[in-house]
């Protein structure tokens, strides 16, 4: 087990938008299995965090590791670029994202958005990905809404079909963009539950949230970062029990 | 079909403008218009296509020259392009020795360059417009899922472009069908050429145009129809609930 | 400067026929498209029926066809007319076509059903509860009509007139094929006289593009206008 290359390394990664840097040398291991909460208030750049780690957002420093395979940039008048854009999107197909409005395509059936990808990204010949497709919406409950066309959908049924197609990539690690902050809260639990599910069976997840139950219950790591910064980290029993910045227990004090 | 023509053969007998050679003349007329109308949009939208993905590039010698095409093609009348590509080759000095002759002994040829064109730069607006109406988050998945442009633009844009832009579209064809109607201005014997025609034969506009303007709303209202149902099938999934 | 070999002067006039033509046009279009609006909208099943018959017509049969039929049977129609009126009353008149007329009455006829559509659906677009605050604030209908209902319909039938006003001057051109001497006709004859067809197609060209330019800039400025107080929902 220690010789396995470790699925998703960040070193030292900076970003900034224009002249504000929005990420200031952050850092991460998530380890097989790890399940990584990235807590913080809107604008502490944790979202953007999880968006360069697929390079939806182009990071100016730092590396990217994905399963030892580091990517690979060019220096630029105006900044850095990827320099092999295929192995960009070879190690974009290893971490499937969860978005906050689930994107999934509106112009296929749930069943092909869950197939689509590993179709013509992953040339997994269609009878199978039509058979795994299918069992991963059995696994989210959706089966009976193979067909359906996602406006035909509530949004946690959105949101678990999309949940269905990141699992029918076989990712490496999974990365989770606040998934239930768009949903209305009677529906918010089903999509926790697959969640929970998903981490118990020792999927490898990064899941940026406002859910504090959630980071608790669920994560092996919590890190709560602030103006670009990781300004606590660690189990998270200690860090969201007994938080020892000041900032972090402000973010945790109910507000009333 | 016996019996129908022996019931309207009496009444075809009696009247002197819709003979059968006159009722021909409007036959010819139909075959050329829809050949005409046809040609140019299936050019007219294979060419759109790599134009509107061009269009909306980032590359400023790529997008500005596209974007000066279409508004010059919209911003004038057809009939001024059908001139231009009518008088424009056939005043040429020399062009009837060289290979080009024949793009100006029938006039057809002229006409389809100038219809394509046209079309081909409302076409491109259509897609264009669609194209930058696909939700970004919708891109940005595929993107996510490793998916590069071109299959991006393959499997997610251009297919939900394609939809969101079939009632524009829809527009476009009937539009380009009663544009086309000017044809007769370079002696092509079209629809509207013989009801014109078959007025000036009798002096009877009435019965001339009126009977062209049936079949020309017989097209529109097929057509309309054809693109009703296709919308039916290819906009099913943005209508919510059912 | 361009020599223009003499066509000069009248492609100017030519401009100006085009230019007129269109406007009258337009004026005409509007007067239609409300009244084919308000048939629409209003409870008579009559009214609703031509209105729709009329919008049915023009939008399946092309300009060109429209304009020969109403200028070559126009004459005839109306000749047939005083005819009976004749014979009938003892009246004795007669009034002669002129391709001008005819030209404003086809281009605003055609042009009045797409304007009927897009009246009837700026007319919907206003919320009943903003003519009816009009009304609790003792305004008259018409006083209501000027001051509530008319800005906000305006609001939203705007870009559908602009569209419609770029294709009515495109439109023009067609008279030209009936033998009025707009722009394109002298364009057209001048090409034939002197077999240079760039000399005289391009400055026509531009002709239209610059009335279209300058359209779509008092378009711009007038949806500012009309957008105050809407600019977020946008």
């Amino acid at each position: 087990m220690a010789d396995q290359p470790i699925p998703l390394v960040i070193n030292d990664l900076h970003k900034r938008f224009g002249d504000n840097p929005v990420l200031k040398g952050l850092s991460l291991e998530a380890h097989q299995g790890d399940v990584i909460s990235l807590i913080g208030a809107s604008g502490s750049g944790k979202s953007t965090f999880l968006r360069c780690m697929n390079l939806l957002e182009r990071p100016d420093a730092g590396e990217i590791l994905v399963h030892g395979e580091q990517i690979r940039f060019r220096q630029l008048r105006n900044g850095r670029v990827p320099a092999d854009w295929k192995q960009v999107e070879r190690i974009r197909a290893k971490l499937s994202m969860v978005f906050q409005n689930f994107n999934l395509w509106a112009h296929l059936t749930l069943l092909q958005n869950v197939t689509e990808a590993p179709i013509h990204v992953l040339g997994v010949p269609r009878r199978e990905a039509r058979e795994r497709g299918m069992a991963l919406l059995e696994r989210v409950g959706l089966a009976e809404r193979a067909d359906y066309f996602p406006a035909q959908l509530s949004g946690g049924q959105q949101q678990r079909g999309a949940i269905a197609r990141a699992l029918a990539m076989e990712p490496e690690v999974m990365l989770f963009d606040e998934p239930t902050s768009a949903l209305d809260p009677e529906l918010v639990g089903g999509v926790l539950r697959v969640m929970r599910e998903l981490a118990e069976e020792g999927r490898t997840m990064i899941v940026v949230t406002h859910e504090m139950d959630f980071a608790r219950d669920v994560s092996n790591q919590v890190m709560f970062l602030h103006q670009g910064r990781v300004e606590e980290a660690g189990k998270p029993q200690d860090v969201l029990n007994q938080p020892s910045s000041e900032r972090l227990k402000q973010f945790l004090a109910p507000n009333f | 079909m016996q019996q129908w023509l022996t019931e309207i053969a009496p009444w075809l007998a009696q009247n002197d403008i819709f003979t059968p050679a006159t009722l021909a003349q409007y036959w010819q007329g139909l075959v050329n218009t829809v050949q005409l109308v046809f040609i140019s949009l299936l050019v007219g939208v294979v060419l759109a296509v790599p134009l509107a993905i061009a269009r909306g590039s980032r590359w400023p010698w790529l997008k500005w020259p596209i974007w000066f095409y279409t508004y010059i093609f919209r911003g004038t009348p057809l009939l001024i392009q059908l001139y231009l590509a009518y008088y424009g080759f056939a005043f040429i000095p020399g062009i009837q020795e060289t290979w080009l002759w024949f793009f100006i002994d029938d006039p057809t040829y002229p006409a389809l360059l100038a219809f394509t064109l046209n079309t081909a730069a409302y076409t491109t607006e259509i897609f264009r417009g669609a194209i930058k109406a696909t939700p970004r988050g919708e891109i940005e998945a595929a993107r996510a899922y490793g998916m590069s442009k071109v299959l991006a633009y393959r499997r997610i844009i251009l297919p939900s472009a394609f939809r969101r832009a079939l009632p524009a579209y829809g527009n476009e064809v009937i539009f380009m069908l009663h544009a086309s109607a000017i044809a007769s201005v370079v002696t092509i014997m079209d629809l509207t050429g013989a009801a014109y025609y078959v007025y000036a034969r009798f002096y009877s506009p009435f019965p001339a145009f009126i009977f062209v303007a049936l079949v020309y709303m017989a097209l529109s209202f097929g057509i309309q129809g054809i693109f009703r149902q296709l919308e039916k099938r290819m906009l099913r999934h943005l209508r919510s609930g059912s | 400067m361009i020599d223009f070999q003499g066509y000069g002067p009248r492609l100017l006039d030519g401009a100006l026929l085009t230019f007129e033509l269109a406007v009258l046009s337009l004026i005409l279009a509007v007067a239609l498209g409300l009244l084919a609006a308000s048939a629409k909208l209003s409870g008579s099943r009559l009214a609703h029926g031509v209105a729709t018959f009329y919008t049915t017509v023009v939008r399946g049969v092309p300009d060109l066809v429209l304009m020969m039929l109403l200028f070559y049977g126009g004459q005839i129609g109306v000749n047939m007319l005083t005819d009976q009126l004749y014979y009938a009353f003892d009246i004795d008149i007669f009034i002669n076509i002129n391709a001008f007329v005819a030209g404003v009455v086809t281009i605003g006829f055609i042009f009045g059903a797409y304007m009927s559509e897009t009246f009837r659906g700026a007319f919907l677009a206003v919320e009943e509860g903003q003519m009816e605050a009009a009304r609790a604030y003792g305004m008259s209908g018409w006083l209501a009509f000027r001051r509530i209902r008319f800005p906000l319909m305006m609001r939203h039938a705007l870009p559908g007139l602009g569209n419609n006003w770029m294709v009515l001057l495109k439109t023009t051109a067609l008279v030209s094929i009936i033998g009025l001497t707009d722009m394109v006709r002298v364009a057209a004859e001048a090409t034939k006289a002197t077999h240079e067809p760039f000399l005289f197609m391009i400055p026509v060209a531009l002709g239209y593009l610059a009335i279209t330019s300058v359209s779509e800039l008092v378009m711009l400025w007038l949806r500012k206008r009309y957008d105050t107080g809407f600019e977020e929902q946008d």
